[in-house]
């Protein structure tokens, strides 16, 4: 089985969905002949030509309308946000009409369009090439949000999402585009949206994290494993649906949970799991969920490392809920 | 107030077939139409100002939570002259006509503004904002301009496809002020899709005046910085905008790209039923654009080529308001959508969360109403 990182997952992922489905349209800024910023898209134009892999011009909006007019005429689009920063100009084309096109029409006009986005901090990429917008999206009715951590569930959750008819937010974690590494198979498959993983199993605190921040709980699992501290670490994958019966039997089982993300805190997504986690496991609860998140505060530039959760910070967490 | 004069209006190069009194214009060109379907075009307007009238009275008898009339834009909406069902429309909340050309029938019309659960769109818009996918006409939602990027999608999808339909979208001057309007045109004359985009400028975007929308000379003249034809047309005069929706519609289907027309008219009355001009608008400025009704124009060149009659019209409206008197009726009295189809596409399957929220509001719904028991 090759070895590939999260950029070739998703590669492979493009390659095969335009290979198999003639309807699979690619539009974007650069996503054409440069292959994308990132290089996610690299050879597709040369491979499918330029009336299916679309370089647009520079507007978000565009994208995404363009995307939905597409999609409802019975295509299959896979439009490219170059940085999830940049996701804001097209944010009512996503939540007031592609996530609602479906519902306010009675279900006449189904909305097929898988958005991928780079997301995330850690590249020195200053507050407009760093942001964690997840939360925004979740909290849309009508759009699913994928987060994947590693280049396996990249290229099959990208194809699971490929293959079905919901709008979603495929968001892509681009600290660790090119440094997660694993083998990945050639061909296709899929890894089912809405089921998190159980990476390591663990006795005494759950971590729940997504995206660049499950190799951070995978670091605070080994520490906390240093000083006799047993964790169990969970990867959400899917971030709507959340797969809530692998969160609530884990900590039902462990009775600790700190929830991690690198969004701000405030209204954070790990808000909604403890309070999802609170409604069902609480008389299993030995102490409060912890949360450790981004900052409240707009995404620094210098100071990045500091406002990044980080295996420390995590392992701080852990033993609060241990000692509380 | 200052008073927007049609006068003044006219003074940039407008195109126009019919004068005021229905009488062509020396040197126009008149687009070919059949007698059959110059009557289906005066019908489908009439059709939209029986229906106006009487939904607005349903309206002010607090029958129905909100409406918006056309009055006076009528021809605009027949733009979708020269389309072919394989044609899409991506309309605004302000073309009926579109709608009832395409055969969307006053049944579907009433119960889509009761909600009810017979509504194509199971009661989940406010009046007015239908959606009829077997009809290619794409559901309207509020806020303005979003369907332009959107139409320029379809229309790129139907090139890319080989076919060649067109896309044709409708917005009113107010939109134009819009980031989609710009964003929408800019990728359309990019791509050379096969849309038409259709301006209604009707002088008013809710009370703010046109004037105060652009500084450019006219709407029409904003497509040279897209790269495409703009064509500045007597809104009001429906053989012009038929002749310049022809010229279009056959520029898109040739692959030559898209066309913008600004179809100069004047919105008669208020924005929608929750408004009132008076507040903001000279009383006696609708006076000043009633000669150029669009209805009264037609109807003296029907007459004019001896293919209007008294008995006609009556004969239309009578049959418009008897459909509407019969559909109103079951309309009313249709219930709305079973409260378990709060839940029903929001995706294409539930998740849990949503069985989790279903569950819990049908419970409540059997407790509060013990009828629900039984449904």
């Amino acid at each position: 089985m090759p070895t590939m990182n999260i950029i070739q997952a998703v590669n492979s992922a493009l390659r095969i969905q335009m290979t198999n489905e003639p309807k699979a349209i690619i539009l974007g800024e650069d996503v054409g002949k440069f292959g994308g910023v990132f290089r996610a898209t690299a050879g597709l134009f040369d491979e499918f030509g330029e009336d299916r892999v679309i370089d647009t011009p520079l507007a978000e909006a565009g994208i995404i309308g363009a995307a939905i007019g597409m999609a409802i005429y019975g295509m299959r689009p896979i439009p490219e946000i170059q940085f999830s920063d940049f996701i804001f100009p097209a944010f009512d084309q996503i939540v007031n009409e592609l996530a609602k096109f479906r519902y306010r029409s009675g279900g006449q006009y189904p909305c097929p369009v898988v958005i991928r986005t780079p997301v995330g901090g850690g590249i020195r990429g200053g507050h407009y090439h760093s942001q964690s917008p997840e939360a925004l999206f979740i909290h849309t009715p009508g759009l699913k949000v994928v987060l994947p951590s590693n280049p396996y569930d990249a290229k099959g959750l990208l194809l699971a999402c490929l293959k079905q008819d919901d709008p979603v937010l495929f968001m892509e974690p681009k600290k660790i585009y090119r440094a997660s590494r694993g083998e990945v198979p050639e061909g296709e498959y899929t890894v089912e949206i809405g089921k998190a993983k159980v990476v390591s199993e663990g006795e005494q605190v759950t971590l729940i994290a997504y995206g660049a921040m499950v190799d951070i709980i995978k670091d605070a699992a080994k520490k906390a494993a240093e000083i006799g501290i047993s964790c169990e670490v969970i990867d959400l994958r899917t971030l709507l649906p959340f797969d809530i019966e692998t969160i609530t039997e884990s900590v039902t089982k462990t009775g600790r949970a700190v929830v991690v993300h690198e969004a701000p805190k405030t209204c954070g997504f790990g808000a909604e799991l403890a309070s999802s986690l609170y409604e069902r496991c609480l008389a299993s609860l030995e102490a409060p969920i912890e949360r450790v998140c981004g900052f409240d505060t707009p995404f620094p530039y210098s100071l990045e490392h500091e406002y990044m959760p980080n295996a420390d910070r995590v392992l701080g967490a852990i033993r609060k809920t241990l000692e509380w | 107030m200052n008073i927007k004069n049609p006068a003044t209006v006219d003074s940039l190069e407008l195109r126009r077939v019919l004068d005021d009194d229905g009488k062509v214009v020396a040197g126009a060109k008149v687009p070919e139409v059949s007698e059959k379907d110059l009557l289906r075009l005066f019908e489908t307007m009439l059709m939209v100002r029986v229906v106006d009238e009487r939904m607005m009275r349903i309206q002010r008898q607090g029958k129905l939570g909100f409406y918006m009339k056309s009055l006076g834009e009528e021809a605009t909406h027949l733009s979708v002259f020269p389309l072919r069902d394989d044609d899409w429309i991506f309309p605004s909340y302000r073309e009926q006509g579109a709608w009832f050309w395409r055969g969307y029938g006053i049944e579907n019309f009433l119960n889509q503004l009761f909600g009810n659960r017979k509504d194509p769109t199971k009661g989940r818009q406010m009046p007015v904002h239908h959606s009829a996918n077997w009809l290619n006409v794409v559901s309207i939602s509020s806020p303005v301009g979003t369907q332009i990027p959107q139409a320029v999608g379809t229309a790129a999808a139907m090139k890319a496809s080989g076919t060649d339909s067109v896309a044709m979208t409708f917005f009113g001057e107010g939109t134009s002020s819009t980031g989609e309007f710009h964003v929408g045109m800019n990728f359309a004359g990019v791509m050379k899709a096969p849309v038409i985009f259709v301006i209604r400028n009707n002088g008013w975007a809710i009370s703010t005046s046109s004037e105060r929308q652009s500084a450019a000379k006219s709407f029409a003249c904003k497509a040279v910085g897209y790269g495409m034809p703009g064509i500045r047309v007597d809104g009001n005069d429906i053989l012009a905008v038929i002749q310049a929706s022809n010229e279009a519609v056959e520029r898109a289907r040739a692959g030559l790209g898209p066309t913008l027309i600004e179809c100069v008219t004047y919105r008669i009355e208020g924005h929608s039923s929750s408004d009132d001009p008076s507040v903001y608008r000279n009383p006696a400025e609708p006076s000043l654009w009633e000669p150029k009704d669009p209805l009264n124009r037609m109807r003296a060149y029907l007459k004019n080529e001896s293919i209007w009659s008294e008995g006609l019209e009556k004969e239309i409206s009578d049959k418009y308001n008897d459909e509407i008197t019969k559909y109103l009726a079951i309309a009313e009295a249709e219930p709305p959508p079973a409260v378990e189809t709060l839940f029903d596409d929001v995706f294409q399957e539930l998740p849990w969360h949503l069985k989790e929220q279903k569950e819990y509001l049908m419970q409540q719904a059997r407790t509060k109403n013990p009828h629900l028991h039984n449904s």
